[in-house]
């Protein structure tokens, strides 16, 4: 089965109703099963510069070596799959080329990025993200936040200081404690997980999850969807309606049906010898 | 009402000082917009300056010095009922206006902490900077740091403005046929669903400005006073006859 017949893909991105600018960017490769979401930060449209870098560096590193390579295939440095390589790669270039321009043009000192993105291969997904941007997972009924904030108030969370409940007033929300570009490394948060078929990941930007509440966004995405393109829009009007403070961006994939990876003859004899 | 710092010594109150120019200034020579003769007062001690609903106190490299609550400052971002004092004078600000400002700027994403860059570019808006910056922040007021231990206990910034409640009436549908005749169904949620996911859905959406019934997916579309709809959402207004496959609901408006 063809990635691009198995999965279904809407991507939507609004300013929101307070900010003139949208520095929140939006990427998709349905041919490779790509999608990449990335939330700016910086002065002037320095936002937009980063999160636009970001996404098109991203989806170019993944995109090109998977048009002849499988994504199964071990990767002769990391000794990973090439899809978990790729994804990881391809976070640490943008960082360089957002890290460099911002060196190199005083109007883009200080620009990052947040992203998050989701590599779908062989059943699987393999997702990247650094800071708060966030992906979630409706299987069924219910909706699973899949990845964890790099943020203060995630980590405060985690070290007990304040409870979900204060989390949930709190005002330094917005502070993320890693982003793509500001520094000459980055940490990136790659993992692997299995796909069902009926599976619906959500990527957003923190203007929709912080102005719609976990509950809403699952009513949402699961009463639409058999039309995710008005689930998105649904999703974004909403947040808007409760006061758009932030941009908001969403992409909604879809499992219709399985996508193993073909195998060789070869391949499967090797995989077999291994286990 | 704009801020005003009230100036008091020893519990007697002297006089009142709305803050309605940018910049205002504390000393003790005539020239300043609130002089306080002592000479435990530097010629120019501090100023003010307000943008919009936030002031910022600062101290012109005074003798003496001044504190905010008890705690000695060089800068401060002013809070309502902050104390300031210079000498044995007490002034206090009072600013009941919510800080539109800072509520818009903290809800924009930015970084911990900034790498150290030879420039820093002018932000396009007061507080529009995408760089949080840790250290700046910290002279100014007590904020969270990344590192947890020091101030997290503390009430950090101003309030964002809560989000208002949506001021929308209630209201509910009431099935007019078939086996659930007479069943009414409120619509206190954000979106209700009617039909099954997968199959036929239609949604009912409460928005700040009303009701609105949308189609989502199935062969049936629904129909409006016996109107039957495109893909678009149609707002309800109050008595209208909703039919889908088959059913036929009322909606309507709850005093």
């Amino acid at each position: 089965m063809k990635l691009e017949d198995a999965l279904e893909i809407v991507a939507q991105t609004h300013s929101g109703m307070v900010r003139a600018h949208n520095e929140d960017s939006i990427g998709t490769d349905a041919a490779c099963g790509l999608v990449v979401l990335a939330d700016g930060m910086g002065g002037y449209n320095a936002g937009e510069v980063a999160s636009g870098i970001a996404v098109s560096v991203m989806v170019t590193e993944v995109a090109a070596p998977l048009k002849q390579s499988s994504p199964i295939q071990r990767d002769e440095v990391s000794g990973e799959e090439l899809a978990i390589t790729l994804l990881n790669n391809s976070i640490h270039r943008a960082n360089a080329s957002i890290y460099q321009a911002a060196q190199s043009q005083a109007q883009y000192a200080g620009m990052g990025t947040t992203v998050v993105a989701a590599l779908f291969y062989d059943n699987r997904v393999a997702t990247g993200h650094v800071g708060d941007s966030r992906l979630y997972r409706l299987r069924g009924e219910s909706l699973e936040l899949i990845t964890r904030d790099h943020s203060l108030l995630q980590e405060q969370i985690d070290s007990g200081v304040i409870s979900i409940e204060q989390a949930r007033h709190s005002q330094n929300r917005n502070l993320v404690t890693r982003a793509v570009g500001i520094d000459a490394e980055v940490m990136p948060e790659v993992h692997v997980h299995e796909v069902l078929p009926g599976d619906i990941y959500l990527l957003c930007s923190d203007g929709l999850n912080d102005m719609v509440e976990d509950d809403d966004i699952q009513s949402i995405v699961y009463a639409m969807q058999g039309n995710l393109a008005l689930a998105a829009e649904q999703l974004i009007q909403t947040a808007n309606d409760n006061g758009g403070r932030d941009n908001v961006s969403v992409i909604l994939v879809k499992v219709k049906q399985t996508f193993a990876q073909p195998r060789s003859y070869l391949a499967r004899l090797l995989n077999w010898l291994k286990k | 009402m704009t801020a005003k710092l009230i100036l008091s010594l020893d519990g007697a109150l002297i006089q009142e000082y709305f803050l309605s120019k940018e910049r205002m200034t504390i000393g003790r020579k005539a020239h300043n917009d609130i002089v306080i003769d002592n000479l435990a007062v530097s010629s120019e001690h501090a100023a003010v300056i307000t943008i919009l609903h936030d002031s910022f106190l600062e101290d012109l490299n005074s003798t003496n010095g001044l504190t905010v609550n008890g705690v000695s400052a060089q800068k401060h971002f002013l809070q309502n009922n902050d104390v300031i004092e210079i000498g044995k004078y007490q002034l206090r600000y009072m600013n009941d206006q919510v800080s539109h400002t800072n509520a818009a700027d903290f809800e924009k994403t930015m970084i911990m902490r900034a790498p150290v860059l030879p420039v820093q570019p002018p932000a396009d808006r007061p507080g529009d900077t995408g760089v949080f910056n840790a250290a700046d922040l910290q002279a100014n007021k007590p904020v969270a740091t990344p590192n947890a231990e020091t101030s997290l206990s503390k009430p950090v910034l101003p309030a964002a403005a809560p989000l208002a409640p949506p001021v929308v009436a209630r209201a509910a549908i009431q099935v007019l046929n078939g086996p659930n005749a007479g069943k009414e169904l409120d619509l206190v949620k954000g979106l209700t669903t009617l039909g099954k996911p997968g199959v036929q859905v239609a949604v009912l959406t409460r928005r700040p400005h009303g009701f609105f019934i949308t189609h989502v997916e199935g062969a049936n579309f629904p129909s409006v006073n016996g109107q039957v709809m495109d893909g678009k959402p149609l707002q309800l207004k109050d008595h209208d006859l909703i039919e889908l496959a088959g059913v036929k609901m009322e909606f309507y408006l709850k005093g």
